[in-house]
């Protein structure tokens, strides 16, 4: 558990190269903090991911390993 | 030593399976083997075992893809037209490699056909029994004792190659009533199931029942693998009965199931005249007992004459055996008709006499 | 750092070849996480079908079986009866089940096996390029009703839950969707109960899971969930259709 401010920081952890870039957890995400990444993966597709800096966004609400259909994500508190 | 019985062929059938620990059944009704399902719908339950009547024949031989895809002993059994169904299903336990025993009581086709026996299954069961290059032990039985010896063997060579197994049984034999004893039968040395997909349990990595291969090396491989298997059966599992060919014959008959029964009695009438026949009897026609014809090249004065209950389908596989060295002719009836003694010494006559 | 989710230990950690966004990972997932929470990995075989799912036995870490096209509740019958005590379940495309399939699921429903159907109905044939199923709904576009189909030359969509909860042996019905996050919960509760069921032997469990395909539809996958909502959801109304279990005390 990581507490900063008094807030518990959720990690999302993508596993990139199983991300066939789908864009569901991008639409399902109720904060908005997923996107395609820059890069590419060895299939080719953009994986999806969370910028550094909107990490502390999340709510852990799971919605996105829940939507995803390929298991990329991994959500941790 | 056994009890002796009076049974009719499909119920004896039924009851022989069961001895041999055969667990599940699952048919359909057809004439002329319903005798069988319906016994195994009484019998069944008392040996704690299941039966279970399918919606048709395609679920039944589906059915016994499952059961027996999980290591548990079962079968099906149909006629003619009810295997016609099964080929799909059958092709599959073929490539997936699940062991299991069909019954084929052989009635008159093609199409709906007729309800009286016939043996015109012979090249669809041994050469055309699904899609793809697969084949299985085909039994040929020409008495009740024996059909009800080979059961075990069946489902013992099933278990040990990993291969459906079929009885090729006429439709005289499911209806005719024998006298017969259930004896204890040599057991074969059978290997753990170790591929069954029977649930994970204690194994870490899980087993799948499959004949799907899209990497065309892997299936080349499957193939291939499949093929070493049916060299080994070839070798190892044909049977056959040589009848009256020790010496000099006048003409060697080539037949199986019932009709081999008949040209035993035409052997006789035939010595009655001084006529020496002689009889090859495949009981495996798969694999086709080639040897048999091999020990009996220059036998015969005038070659072979098969004779069977359809339009001739067993002459290209003796044609095949015995390479061009021998004539060989055919006798045979068909419709549902069985042949009478008579009619086969009067052919065999026509021949001899011709020469 | 505790997990609040996690890919599922019943799915084999292996890439898949579903197209991308479709739904078939969504729901292999929920029946694996049920598999996993009820703890029953070690007694489960699963019966593949014929359609993208195809390869499903790759995927799913329980023992699995490749069925022929249209036969997965027959063999699903088979394995149950020859061992009461395992987990069985089906899981079949909509030209699998009700299509070439119909008689076996119709009589496996109607006997009331033990064993749990997860239907995946995308209105489609997927694996083999976007043909027409009997799914189709009036006026869609497919390989096989290029012009949209038509209701009176190439019949009507089969609603097959309801078809399927006219028949006694079939105890627990329910229709469920993947297009969004509530509706998937509910989706994962009634495979769950399907399992339970199973586990119990309270009869046949059919859940109709409403999917998606882009690749054949045309449409992103998010588009795709769109038209699930507005197009699917309306003609197949999504709900429990039956429930009688009567549980022994």
């Amino acid at each position: 558990m990581v507490i900063i401010g008094g807030i518990l920081m959720a990690k999302v952890i993508f596993k990139e190269e199983r991300c066939k870039g789908c864009g569901h957890c991008i639409n399902i995400c109720p904060k908005k903090i997923i996107s395609f990444k820059e890069n590419f993966n060895s299939k080719g597709y953009h994986p999806a991911g969370i910028d550094e800096n909107l990490m502390s966004a999340c709510i852990a609400c799971a919605s996105c390993g829940k939507i995803c259909p390929d298991s990329v994500i991994t959500i941790e508190r | 030593m056994g009890e002796k019985f009076l049974m009719k062929g499909n119920e004896a059938i039924a009851e022989a399976a069961i001895r041999a620990g055969c667990k599940c059944f699952f048919g359909y009704p057809i004439t002329p083997q319903t005798e069988l399902i319906a016994y195994m719908a009484k019998n069944m339950k008392k040996a704690n075992g299941v039966f279970l009547q399918a919606e048709s024949e395609i679920a039944a031989i589906n059915m016994v893809y499952g059961c027996g895809g999980t290591g548990v002993r079962c079968m099906t059994s149909s006629s003619s037209p009810g295997i016609s169904l099964m080929t799909e299903g059958i092709s599959y336990l073929a490539a997936a490699e699940v062991p299991c025993l069909i019954v084929d009581v052989v009635r008159c086709g093609p199409g709906l056909g007729g309800i009286q026996p016939a043996q015109s299954d012979y090249l669809f069961l041994n050469k055309g029994l699904g899609h793809g290059d697969f084949n299985l032990p085909v039994y040929a039985p020409a008495s009740i004792q024996e059909m009800i010896d080979l059961i075990s063997e069946a489902f013992d060579v099933s278990d040990l190659y990993r291969t459906p197994v079929m009885i090729m049984a006429d439709g005289m034999l499911g209806q005719m009533m024998e006298g017969i004893e259930f004896k204890e039968n040599k057991k074969r040395d059978l290997p753990e199931k170790t591929w069954a997909a029977n649930g994970l349990g204690k194994r870490n990595k899980h087993n799948i029942i499959n004949s799907l291969e899209l990497n065309p090396e892997k299936l080349e491989e499957l193939n291939l693998k499949l093929q070493e298997k049916y060299k080994i059966i070839k070798e190892n599992e044909v049977k056959y009965e040589l009848y009256n060919c020790e010496n000099s014959c006048d003409l060697i008959l080539v037949s199986f199931g019932i009709t081999a029964r008949i040209c035993k009695s035409v052997i006789s009438l035939a010595k009655e005249d001084g006529i020496n026949l002689g009889l090859i009897r495949p009981i495996t026609t798969w694999p086709f007992p080639n040897e048999a014809f091999i020990k009996t090249l220059g036998k015969s004065k005038n070659g072979y004459l098969s004779v069977e209950m359809n339009c001739g389908q067993m002459v290209e596989d003796i044609k095949l055996a015995v390479n061009g060295k021998e004539e060989v002719r055919f006798y045979g009836r068909t419709g549902g008709i069985v042949p009478t003694v008579d009619e086969i010494y009067q052919y065999v006559k026509s021949i001899i006499g011709g020469m | 750092m505790g997990i609040v989710y996690q890919p599922t230990k019943a799915l084999l950690d292996v890439p898949t070849h579903y197209c991308p966004g479709c739904t078939h990972g969504i729901i292999h997932k929920l029946v694996g996480e049920v598999i996993e929470e009820l703890g029953i990995l070690d007694k489960t075989i699963g019966v593949a079908s014929v359609g993208c799912s195809v390869l499903a036995y790759n995927y799913f870490a329980c023992d699995m079986f490749q069925a022929a096209h249209g036969r997965a509740p027959a063999v699903a019958t088979g394995i149950k009866r020859g061992n009461p005590d395992k987990v069985v379940f089906t899981y079949q495309g909509d030209g699998d089940l009700i299509a070439i399939g119909t008689g076996e699921v119709v009589h496996a429903a109607a006997r009331g096996e033990n064993i749990s159907t997860i239907f995946v109905n995308n209105c489609i044939y997927g694996m083999t390029g976007g043909q027409m199923a009997p799914t189709t709904l009036e006026g869609q576009i497919t390989e096989t009703s290029p012009y949209g189909r038509d209701l009176k030359t190439q019949g009507y969509p089969i609603r097959v839950s309801e078809m399927i909860s006219t028949l006694d042996g079939a105890t627990y019905v329910e229709r469920v969707s993947v297009d969004n996050i509530a509706n998937l919960t509910k989706a994962k509760k009634a495979i769950k109960k399907a399992f339970n069921n199973s586990i119990k032997g309270l009869g046949y469990s059919f859940i109709e899971v409403l999917s998606t395909c882009p690749t054949n539809w045309g449409l992103s996958p998010q588009d795709s969930l769109k038209w699930l909502r507005e197009n699917m959801i309306p003609y197949y109304p999504l709900g429990v259709k039956k429930d009688t279990n009567k549980e022994d005390k």
